[in-house]
């Protein structure tokens, strides 16, 4: 069995990094993070647009939310990085000349719009989700809607939007090995699949992909963790950070359990899970 | 038990303001509210007077709580008038027509009315203080020293001097409503509407809440539009009782009329039902 006697020569390459591989992973850590925060931008520009009553505002960001969550994110990484810039090259007087060569930007663009087109349901949702009553407390004491929706609706939206939006990211990690497709851009997966062809180790290098990325995943899920904790501490349920990183849980009998089942379960909803209709205010 | 008379005693102003040729704070004119095809209150006309303390009182459904949740705009107006202190809430008249009237101005009104609801609605992610100074601060524009002075007395006023800093999830559900009244009154509202403010409370702390309420109502001018369940209450404080059935105003009248001698059938058999008569 050669696989066997050769294995440790096989995993040597799990402690040889090059360099090359190196800044791949940098890459790929730079267009999760990039593409993550310009996805949340529009999640939560399109998602307050969509969730609002005026219709000139709600049909626009449905239009666009569909359309971007629609399309392929192959297809317009291919449209942002082949259809474009020929029309700048037919043209070459246009502006923004370099924004349109730079490949890294336009797959941060792509990531985000893709993803961003997500987040915008999520937090749609979850606007719908915060319970009516509170809405009906921020017009009984007359506040405008940026206000209400600043420092009542949006903070307790927020804790309910953080496990879709957890999903998402990760999805925006592991989407981001699409970027393999990109001129000029190379990022992990494209390094791991260079070094296939001259080598003959591939499975370790295919083992290193997928304890990266692994890796890569846990940190930004606990990094997301961490944010719904506090944010549901702050809104009065669950103990805070400081209570569950303290190592004698004596302060946290049954809640801490308890909130961390909740993760769980409603992370595994995901985006697509369908939000709580908010209760109807009826005849009374 | 306060009267119309009582009152002129003790508070003059309460007293002058309910001469007829007074703006009334509140009128409804041919008021109709519709959920789809559902008519919940038809061809529907009163008129509070300032300082007047009004209670609503008939079985659910009969239209009670969607009368309070269309002067605080909760609900959309689907005919009629009603105008607060002679100036249109949703809608005016305009040569025959029913137009609806300016965000701005709509604002401008609704500022002077608050509200206290059944299941409290404080904000979790605010402390108590937090939640009283909120929209004093920056919707009436009030400064944070000035505001947090008022909502210290407040807290005080309604036996809460202690929790400025807890969290809303922290209390009680009697400490909660008392802490709603005292972010309701920190608006200095002109109107205020009390909805079922006591139906969500352990029986044992309805009276706190209560007493708090008779106590704003012996000590303020404030206009109130009452719906509660609580009989001895409504009969304490109330200038006028409107029993409503089916989104009519069956009777009203004074409390002691309408809580001892109803004239109508109706009116007696609820009461009889609601008191265990």
């Amino acid at each position: 069995m050669e696989f066997f006697e050769d294995w440790p020569q096989y995993f040597e390459v799990a402690i040889n990094w090059s360099d090359r591989l190196l800044a791949g992973l940098w890459t790929t850590v730079q267009l999760t993070l990039f593409g993550g925060i310009l996805a949340f931008l529009i999640a939560v520009t399109l998602g307050l647009l969509a969730g609002s009553p005026n219709r000139w505002m709600r049909i626009p960001a449905r239009i666009l939310i569909e359309f971007f969550r629609g399309i392929s994110l192959v297809v317009l990484l291919f449209w942002l990085m082949f259809v474009l810039p020929q029309i700048w090259m037919r043209n070459p007087d246009l502006p923004l000349r370099d924004l349109v060569y730079n490949t890294f930007l336009l797959g941060v663009i792509a990531l985000g719009l893709n993803y961003g087109a997500y987040g915008a349901e999520a937090v749609r949702a979850s606007l719908t989700t915060v319970a009516s009553g509170q809405w009906e407390a921020t017009t009984a004491l007359s506040m405008s809607w940026p206000h209400k929706m600043r420092r009542v609706i949006f903070p307790q939206a927020w804790a309910l939007m953080l496990p879709s939006l957890s999903n998402l990211w990760i999805h925006l990690l592991k989407g981001s090995a699409i970027a393999y497709i990109m001129p000029f851009v190379s990022d992990f997966t494209a390094e791991l699949n260079q070094l296939r062809r001259p080598t003959d180790i591939w499975f370790s290098h295919a083992f290193i992909g997928l304890v990266v990325y692994f890796i890569l995943a846990l940190i930004l899920t606990l990094f997301m963790q961490t944010l719904e904790a506090r944010a549901k501490h702050k809104l009065g349920r669950g103990p805070s950070l400081k209570e569950i990183l303290s190592p004698a849980p004596k302060a946290i009998p049954s809640e801490a359990p308890a909130t961390a089942r909740n993760t769980e379960s409603t992370n595994m909803a995901g985006p697509g899970a369908p939000a709580k209709s908010p209760s109807e205010g009826g005849a009374r | 038990m306060p009267t119309p008379t009582d009152a002129a005693g003790t508070q003059p102003e309460a007293a002058a303001s309910f001469s007829p040729s007074d703006t009334p704070v509140i009128k409804f004119v041919d008021v109709e509210k519709r959920f789809g095809d559902n008519i919940v209150l038809k061809d529907l006309n009163f008129e509070v007077a300032q300082g007047e303390r009004v209670t609503l009182i008939g079985p659910s459904g009969s239209g009670k709580t969607t009368i309070l949740r269309l002067v605080m705009t909760l609900e959309e107006l689907t005919g009629g008038y009603i105008y607060i202190d002679g100036q249109p809430l949703t809608h005016e008249n305009r040569d025959g027509k029913r137009v609806p009237v300016s965000k701005k101005d709509q604002k401008k009104l609704r500022t002077r009315i608050g509200m206290v609801f059944q299941q409290f609605n404080l904000f979790p992610n605010m402390t108590v203080l937090e939640n009283i100074i909120e929209a004093p601060i920056h919707v009436l524009g009030q400064s944070k020293k000035d505001a947090i002075a008022k909502a210290h007395s407040l807290l005080e006023q309604v036996g809460l001097p202690d929790k400025a800093d807890s969290h809303p999830s922290s209390l009680s559900g009697g400490q909660q409503q008392r802490v709603a009244i005292a972010r309701a009154l920190a608006m200095d509202p002109e109107i205020l509407l009390l909805d079922e403010v006591t139906s969500a409370l352990d029986p044992e702390v309805v009276d706190d809440v209560l007493n708090i309420l008779r106590q704003v109502a012996d000590t303020t001018n404030v206009t109130m539009l009452i719906v509660t369940h609580e009989m001895g209450f409504a009969r304490d404080v109330s200038h006028k009782v409107m029993m409503f059935d089916g989104g009519h105003v069956v009777e009203e009248g004074h409390p002691d009329k309408i809580f001892t001698n109803p004239e109508q059938e109706r009116t007696r058999k609820f009461l009889s039902a609601v008191l265990g008569h």
